[in-house]
Order: C-alpha cells, then sequence, then structure tokens
C-alpha cells in the first residue's frame, strides 16, 4: 500500500520544479529552438501531402509553428488521444501523411490499443511525435513517460527513434518522412541542446553511429543519453578512462552489425545508456543482442529504476536516478 | 454495380446476404448469426441502394467508404461482399478457416473490400473522422459509411469521435448504429444506459433519424435523407433492428450476444429464412 511522503526538513535549499515542461539545456548550452517545427514547415514546402494533428498540445510539440505557416494543414483534435490516432490512421488512409503530436505518455499509455490496431496493424503511414519523452518533466509520473520505448518497440511494424539534439532532429524529420510506415518519434522540444554538429554527425535511419573511439569502455547510448556520455568524456578522461560512444537513435529496428562490430573488440566494458526503465528499452535491447549473437563483454546498464519516479527539478532527479552527466562518469568509473 | 430503389429487388438482395451469412455460420459452426441477420436489411440498402463503388476494382479512388466499426459483423458484411461481387462467393466456405481471406473478425489486410480492422471495438468513427477530412482534403465526392453497435456506445472514444465530427462538420459521414440492444453482458440498456440517444446526437451537432432497420422502406429513405440533407452536419442513422430477424426461431431464442445454433438447425433456418421470403 502507497503511504504518504513526510514533510521535508526546513532550512535547506531546494531546486524547484519549475515548469511541467522544464528545458533539458545546461545554463550557457548552445541550443535551437523548435527543430522540430522548423523541420517540418520546410518539409511541408516541398510535401503536400504532409498534414499535422495534436490533441491540444500544439504549442507544446513545437507544431504550433507548423499551424502557423500551413493553417489548413493543422488539424486540432482537442484533448483525446484515441481520436488523434484513429483520424491520424484515417488521413493516411487517404494518402496523407500526418505528423501527430501529444506527450509520449499520452501516445504510449493512453492511446496504445488505437496506435496498434488503427495504425501499426494496417502499416499506415503515421509519424507519431511525442514530447516529454523518459525522465525530461519533473511533474511525477502522469508526464514521465519513462516505458514508452518498451512500449512501442513491442508493436510490429513500428520504427522507434530516439534522437540527441536539435542538429539530429532537423535531419530525422525529412528521413522518416522517406520512410513509408509508421514511425515513433521522441521529441526535444523548444531551446532544445546542439551538440552533435561538433562531432560531424548525420543521421540516418536504422543506422548506429561511432560518435567518439576509446578503449577502455563503450557507451551505447540513445536521446540525451549521448549528449550526456559525451560531456562526461572529459571527467572519464580526467581518471584517464578512455571511452567511446556509440550513438543509437534508432532503437527499432536496431543495428545489430555496428553494435555487435563494436561490442565484439575485446578489451572494453559495455554500458547501455538509456532515458528510459531498465526494462525493455535499449539496453535490454542490446544485451539480448549479445547473448543472441554469442558477444559477452562485461555489461552495465544506465537507466531509469523500475519505479515510479518522483516529482521535483530535473537536475536533482536526473542525479537521483543515475542519468545526469556527473553521475554517468561516477557509475562508469565505479564499475571499471 | 447495380443501384436498386425498388424495395422488392432490394428484398431479394436482404434475402440473399442472410442465405449467404447462414451458410457461412454453417461451415464454421457458430457466429454472430443473430447480429448478421439483424443488418442485412441495412447491407442490402447501403451495398445496392446508396453507396457508389465498383466490384471489380475495390480501392477504386472515388468510391464511398464502408467502415465495419464492430469486426464481430464481417460474417454479415462478408455475405454483402459476396452479393455485391466483390469476394467470389467461393470463398465463402473457406469463412473462419486456415488461410481464409475471411476471417472471424473484420480486417483490412485480409478481405477486398473491408476498409478497416475491426476487433476492439470502438475504433471505427475516429478513423471514419480522419477519412472524411482527408476526402474533404481531396476534393472529394466520396462519403464515409460507418456501420458500429450500441454497446459500442459506452466507448468514450466514440464520443470523442462524435463530437469532433461536429465540430468538423463532416457532412460527409454518415454513421449507422445498431441498436439491437445486446452486448456481451446483456441487454445494451442495462449495461450501461446510453438513451436518449437521439438527443444526444443532436446535442454533438449531428442530423439523426432514428428508423426500424428491418423495415426496407424506412431504411432507404433513411439513407436518401442522409445523403441529401442540405445541413453542414454529420448525419447519423440510428437502426432499431431484431437480432434474428427472417429466421423466426432465432428471432425467439433467448436473446444472447452470441448464440448458440446447433449443427442440425443450419438447414433449418436457410429452410424458415426461404419459408419466410415475401416473393
Amino acid at each position: 500500500m502507497k503511504t504518504v511522503r513526510s514533510a521535508p526538513q526546513p532550512g535547506k535549499a531546494r531546486l524547484t520544479t519549475s515548469a511541467m515542461i522544464a528545458s533539458i539545456a545546461a545554463e550557457g548550452q548552445k541550443t535551437k529552438p523548435a527543430p522540430f517545427g522548423r523541420a517540418l514547415v520546410e518539409l511541408a514546402r516541398s510535401r503536400p501531402d504532409v498534414v499535422g494533428m495534436t490533441a491540444d498540445l500544439g504549442k507544446y510539440t513545437d507544431l504550433h509553428i507548423f499551424a502557423k505557416e500551413f493553417p489548413d494543414r493543422y488539424y486540432q483534435m482537442g484533448m483525446a488521444e484515441q481520436l488523434l490516432f484513429g483520424a491520424a490512421s484515417g488521413l493516411a488512409a487517404e494518402g496523407f501523411m500526418p505528423f501527430a503530436t501529444t506527450y509520449a505518455v499520452f501516445a504510449s499509455r493512453r492511446a496504445y490499443d488505437f496506435i496498434h490496431q488503427t495504425i501499426a496493424e494496417e502499416d499506415r503511414n503515421v509519424k507519431i511525435v511525442c514530447a516529454l519523452p523518459g525522465l525530461t518533466s519533473g511533474y511525477g509520473p502522469s508526464h514521465q513517460a519513462a516505458e514508452d520505448l518498451a512500449l512501442f518497440r513491442a508493436m510490429p511494424n513500428m520504427t522507434v527513434i530516439d534522437p540527441c539534439d536539435a542538429h539530429e532532429i532537423e535531419q530525422l524529420v525529412p528521413a522518416i518522412a522517406a520512410h513509408q510506415g509508421p514511425v515513433y518519434m521522441r521529441l526535444l522540444r523548444g531551446q532544445v541542446p546542439v551538440v552533435l554538429d561538433e562531432y560531424d554527425y548525420k543521421f540516418e535511419l536504422g543506422k548506429a553511429k561511432l560518435i567518439r573511439d576509446g578503449k577502455d569502455v563503450l557507451i551505447i547510448s540513445s536521446g540525451i543519453m549521448t549528449m550526456r556520455a559525451l560531456e562526461a568524456l572529459q571527467a572519464l578522461k580526467d581518471d584517464r578512462v578512455d571511452a567511446a560512444v556509440l550513438h543509437v537513435p534508432t532503437i527499432k529496428p536496431l543495428d545489430a552489425e555496428t553494435i555487435l562490430r563494436e561490442a565484439g573488440k575485446s578489451g572494453r566494458l559495455v554500458v547501455v545508456a538509456e532515458n528510459h526503465t531498465t526494462i525493455g528499452g535499449l539496453g535490454e535491447a542490446v544485451a539480448a543482442l549479445l547473448m543472441r549473437s554469442g558477444v559477452h563483454p562485461p555489461f552495465r546498464q544506465i537507466a531509469l529504476p523500475d519505479e515510479f519516479l518522483d516529482a521535483g527539478a530535473l537536475p536533482t532527479l536526473h542525479d537521483r536516478y543515475g542519468i545526469s552527466t556527473a553521475e554517468v562518469a561516477r557509475q562508469i568509473k565505479q564499475w571499471l | 454495380m447495380e443501384t436498386l430503389t425498388n424495395t422488392p429487388k432490394l428484398a431479394d438482395r436482404a434475402y440473399n446476404i442472410r442465405r449467404n451469412a447462414l451458410r457461412m455460420g454453417e461451415v464454421q459452426g457458430q457466429g454472430y448469426i443473430a447480429q448478421a441477420l439483424d443488418i442485412s436489411d441495412v447491407l442490402a440498402v447501403a451495398y445496392f441502394h446508396a453507396m457508389r463503388y465498383r466490384p471489380e476494382d475495390p480501392s477504386w479512388e472515388d468510391r464511398d467508404r464502408f467502415l465495419l466499426s464492430n469486426g464481430h459483423y464481417a460474417i454479415a458484411l462478408y455475405a454483402a461482399l459476396i452479393e455485391a461481387g466483390i469476394v467470389p462467393e467461393e470463398e465463402l466456405e473457406t469463412y473462419g478457416s486456415d488461410e481464409s481471406r475471411l476471417p472471424m473478425s473484420g480486417m483490412a489486410s485480409y478481405t477486398p473490400g473491408m476498409e478497416m480492422s475491426g476487433g476492439s471495438l470502438g475504433l471505427g468513427l475516429s478513423i471514419a473522422v480522419g477519412m472524411s477530412l482527408g476526402l474533404k482534403r481531396k476534393k472529394s465526392e466520396a462519403r464515409v459509411y460507418t456501420l458500429f453497435s450500441d454497446g459500442e456506445l459506452d466507448e468514450g472514444s466514440v464520443w470523442e469521435a462524435i463530437q469532433s465530427a461536429g465540430h468538423y462538420k463532416l457532412d460527409n459521414l454518415i454513421g449507422i448504429v445498431d441498436v439491437n440492444n445486446q452486448q456481451a453482458d446483456g441487454p445494451s440498456t442495462q449495461v450501461m444506459a446510453f438513451e436518449p440517444l437521439v438527443e444526444k446526437l443532436q446535442a454533438f451537432g449531428w442530423f439523426v433519424q432514428r428508423i426500424d432497420g428491418n423495415d426496407l422502406d424506412a431504411v432507404i429513405a433513411a439513407f436518401d435523407a442522409a445523403k441529401s440533407h442540405p445541413e453542414p452536419k454529420p448525419r447519423m442513422i440510428v437502426a432499431d433492428t431484431l437480432m434474428g430477424k427472417g429466421v423466426p426461431f432465432l428471432e425467439q431464442r433467448e436473446k444472447n450476444h452470441f448464440i448458440r445454433v446447433e449443427q442440425h438447425e443450419w438447414q433449418l433456418a436457410l429452410a424458415a429464412l426461404e419459408a419466410g421470403r415475401q416473393v
């Protein structure tokens, strides 16, 4: 049975939750505004079949930029996620390519059957784009989609993408449009960090990319955890740990070839880092792949625990659950 | 396809649809046959009076779309698709069997002329809203017909779709709700009160007609009015029907969502249907 928490200790300085949609960008970090909304507008200029749809979260998924540019191609479906995805299936059946947005919790947990039956089962060309993936809100479990990747990985026909930054989001919008079939894409919105431009990175659907090579540890990561891994490199280097970072933005289908090639190089600890519960995400996908393939490096997971996460300020929570930059570096050093 | 306006000829079509459904029921030894019998008059009017389609080209761009939200009524829709020449009659014998294109629950990827995958109830109207919006975007004259059951009115998503169809004034959307007052756990009105249905739908911005869904003249008139109604509103036909219609001993059988028919009764049912035929 759930018990009510004890009152906090008085007098201690605390960070505040700030907002449901707190930015994941650090103070002073290079960012771009609304990369998804802007990229979609760009795509829609040359693709008249693109339509935008949302369930009362246009402003909070950067779709308002598309709505402003193409008001007659924008469908407000109200706060009704089942309708949103059923109607997206109907528009796709008529030859359109809907980009349907909401929060990750609502697509995965509330509208799952609608996506499963009307979109995935019928292989309809709907792009599901969802803000607040994993732990990117301090609002509590109602808005923390810790299990979205597990749920969508389990759905046949679904392509699942977890991008790292604005640079990647800009590239993947045209890439998923070029792919015929349903896609679930985790969205970073608002002021989104720009990280991968410094690494000469190019997004390719279904491809894992080695961002940095290193001889002591291989960090396999997706989404914002690739940013965390890259940020942790300096702290690791200070302790003479030479880390490689393999970025895996396409969670499904998994780039088995590249993962096996990198994980198969002897002498490296393999750490999978993901902004997701330990259950059913990138970590378990990689673990199963390695086991099936007879590749057995030492293996560790950096992921959210299998529990309902706390409300609070994001930096506090990322520290608490081990996905902050400092915690990534600390855990890896401890395992070596 | 042939557009029939003559009631006796539509009665023949309805008879053939019932007969096809009974023959499929006999193959499988079970099925939602009571529902198929209750909705056959509606399907006869939809496929042989109201809708535009090409039997030889089920995905013809200008066809009227027919969505079967209540996927368990597939036996009835297959019966109509066979009668319409969209599904070959010889496939009737495969109903519900391995490798068949006619599975127990209707799925779009299995059957020519099946526009959606049902089974999970309450999906159809949401898809219909998107299709109706899409057809309007394409400036198509085609309509979206969506059949669903009174039990589906329990699903919240159905009301999300009903509300949005009113919001978007989807006058190319024609819903048909089969009120046979029977769902899995008993009479629909007792499982979850849904009346007054006409007033509720009107309040959501729909043009609503309530008819005896087994009175062919009334069904014809309702489809005609749904097509020609001048207001920019989605249209709903609330069809009160009798489960087992056309086979008296099934009409009188204790009402169940999934009625039991003994193996020897299928031929009796076909004979009773034949005997009751108005020639």
